[in-house]
């Protein structure tokens, strides 16, 4: 690869990544749409566990569960969605035009996404601790670190992967995104333990935030790995080779995507 | 290839197949465009104008034939040429919204790989030239569809592009911002030899000024290719005259004996001019006393040079369709 090609596509990261890190947080109704209403389920969670005369790890759980699901959200409807909103408007031509690859734009979204939800879900699980008084006990901080970043990592490489398939599927965008969203906030466990679903968990694993929520817990809370589904150490391994099978598919689907829009013309026309 | 021509185009062909069977945009299409050329194609909507662009910008495969850009390949040297060029279509909305003119403008220069600093500085310098420099910081969602296409204009020149896709530029502009975009046009092209542009346009006048050669288009075939000059010459024996009257006057009037190539434009005033050609110059007498003796009142009457419109109408055999084209010009 050329010097010239890899920094033309670098400075392509970081433009398409900057609507995200900086315009993003120019609009304030980010703060009710991303803190306020996820608050409000962690909120019913918690009282629900609290009723239930739950240990307080599990408010925990909730709590966590509530701001991992800000990046679930983020990578349903800014990532997965997103070239179809791109072709849409009229961009997707124009980043096929340029002389980047296509991956250096998912990337750049990709962490501008991963930057600002970030920034919401750090204020959901502060705003969660305040109200519920949480009690955070640090097993593990390489784990912690490691399970933190491939879960992003691997949750953005499937985001990437579904950006093509939407636009290849041809279904409506809000459609797709709107039959994974709550489904998965139940087969992912995202305000209980995974454990309690059985085998569930296993096909579930797909989606990397089951197993990335499991190994947060167990890292971050005295009873995580009471209720864990499988050891941290696997969890990271399973993490890896999820990042690595999305990142691959991500790159496959993108090439059969710009080649369908070559070949048919449908893609980059709007309204069609 | 030899090193002057910038697009080529070899028995070049685009089908798309749909719901009632395949649809032929383009048939063998073959042209030579020179670089330092503003190159016209002028068609109605349809005629397969956009589609020989998006195969030219390596956005379409073609389904027969070959296209060459700056001698590479549209097909398989697809980098090359999105190396080289840039695009810029009427009634555009690419972008973001939530960032202003300056962001936008940086934000497109970066996937051509220009330096931070050079981009910010090129971008004040086209910002000045178009009269938005006091836009830099509105965002996009902020601005009126003319100050827009303005912006887009900066964007396709930003990457310094060899050559320049300009799809329908003035489409939907009104007449001053629409002449500020064509002098800008003719201004950058003498910036710097070897630069070209394709345009496609359906307003006649637009082409008339600023190509060097046009090729008109229609049901995605190419059916002349000449200078404007060249293309009027076509027309050197027929006799042309135009008529005005009175809105009132017009409607009422069923047939013009003697006359072809009738067509009908809505003037400015409220006024209705019809332009006409006659094969016996002695004629002109008899459609002028017919006019007379039915009570028609003539606010002008006069022999005309031919126009772009008129070859148009010779070749294609109908005219562009009135309400693509802007009254006034």
């Amino acid at each position: 690869m050329k010097k010239e090609y890899l920094i033309r596509n670098i400075r392509a990261v970081f433009g398409r990544a900057y609507p995200r890190v900086i315009a993003a947080n120019r609009e304030y109704s980010w703060v009710i749409a991303d803190i306020v209403l996820p608050l409000l389920s962690v909120v019913a969670y918690g009282t629900l566990y609290k009723f239930l005369g739950a240990s307080k790890d599990f408010l925990g759980f909730a709590v966590l569960g509530g701001a991992m699901s800000a990046f679930w959200l983020n990578v349903l409807w800014d990532m997965a969605s997103q070239l179809y909103w791109e072709r849409m408007s009229g961009n997707l031509q124009l980043y096929i035009s340029s002389p980047i690859s296509l991956i250096s734009i998912l990337f750049g979204m990709s962490i501008g996404g991963m930057f600002t939800t970030s920034l919401r879900a750090a204020a959901t699980l502060i705003v969660g601790t305040l109200i519920f008084k949480l009690d955070f006990s640090l097993i593990n901080l390489t784990q912690l670190i490691l399970v933190f970043f491939l879960t992003l990592s691997s949750l953005y490489g499937l985001g990437m992967t579904l950006a093509s398939l939407y636009l290849i599927w041809g279904r409506e965008a809000w459609h797709l995104s709107e039959f994974f969203q709550e489904p998965v906030y139940l087969v992912s466990g995202m305000y209980f333990p995974i454990k309690f679903l059985g085998r569930v968990g296993f096909f579930s694993s797909l989606i990397p935030l089951t197993i990335g929520l499991d190994g947060l817990r167990q890292v971050l809370f005295k009873q995580g790995a009471t209720f864990g589904f499988l050891s941290v150490n696997i969890e990271i391994l399973i993490l890896i080779s999820l990042t690595i099978v999305y990142m691959i598919l991500a790159v496959f689907y993108l090439k059969k995507m710009e080649y369908l829009a070559r070949k048919e013309g449908k893609l980059t026309i709007r309204w069609e | 290839m030899k090193d002057v021509i910038a697009i080529k185009t070899e028995n070049l062909g685009r089908t798309y197949k749909k719901e009632k069977g395949v649809i032929e945009a383009l048939k063998n299409i073959n042209i030579e465009v020179n670089k330092g050329e503003i190159f016209g194609l002028l068609g109605p909507n349809g005629a397969g104008k956009t589609t020989l662009i998006k195969i030219l910008t390596t956005l379409l495969l073609p389904t027969s034939g070959k296209a060459y850009v700056l001698g590479h390949d549209v097909e398989k040297e697809t980098l090359s040429i999105r190396e080289k060029i840039n695009m810029v279509s009427g009634g555009e909305w690419a972008g973001y919204g939530i960032l202003t003119v300056k962001e936008n403008l940086w934000m497109f220069s970066q996937f051509y790989g220009i330096p931070s600093k050079k981009a910010k500085r090129d971008i004040d310098k086209y910002l000045e030239i178009f009269g938005l420099k006091e836009d830099a910081n509105t965002k996009i969602s902020k601005l009126s569809t003319g100050m827009r296409q303005k912006m887009n204009i900066i964007r396709g020149i930003l990457s310094s592009p060899e050559v320049l896709f300009l799809d329908e530029p003035t489409l939907g502009l009104d007449v001053q911002i629409a002449r500020t975009v064509r002098s800008f046009i003719k201004v950058w092209m003498k910036e710097k030899e070897n630069r070209t542009i394709l345009l496609t346009t359906h307003y006649l006048n637009e082409a008339d000024e600023l190509c060097n050669r046009i090729a008109i288009i229609d049901n995605g075939e190419i059916h002349a290719l000449d200078t404007p000059q060249g293309l009027k010459k076509l027309l050197k024996n027929k006799i042309l005259y135009s008529i005005e009257l009175e809105r009132e006057s017009y409607l009422k009037l069923k047939e013009l004996p003697y006359t072809t190539k009738f067509t009908v434009n809505p003037m400015k005033d409220g006024k209705i001019e019809i332009k006409f050609q006659i094969q016996d110059e002695g004629k002109i007498v008899e459609i002028f006393n017919y006019l007379k003796d039915n009570g028609f009142t003539l606010t002008s009457f006069r022999k005309r040079e031919p126009t772009l419109e008129d070859v148009f109408i010779e070749i294609v055999g109908k005219e562009l369709k009135e309400d693509e084209e802007r009254v006034s010009y």
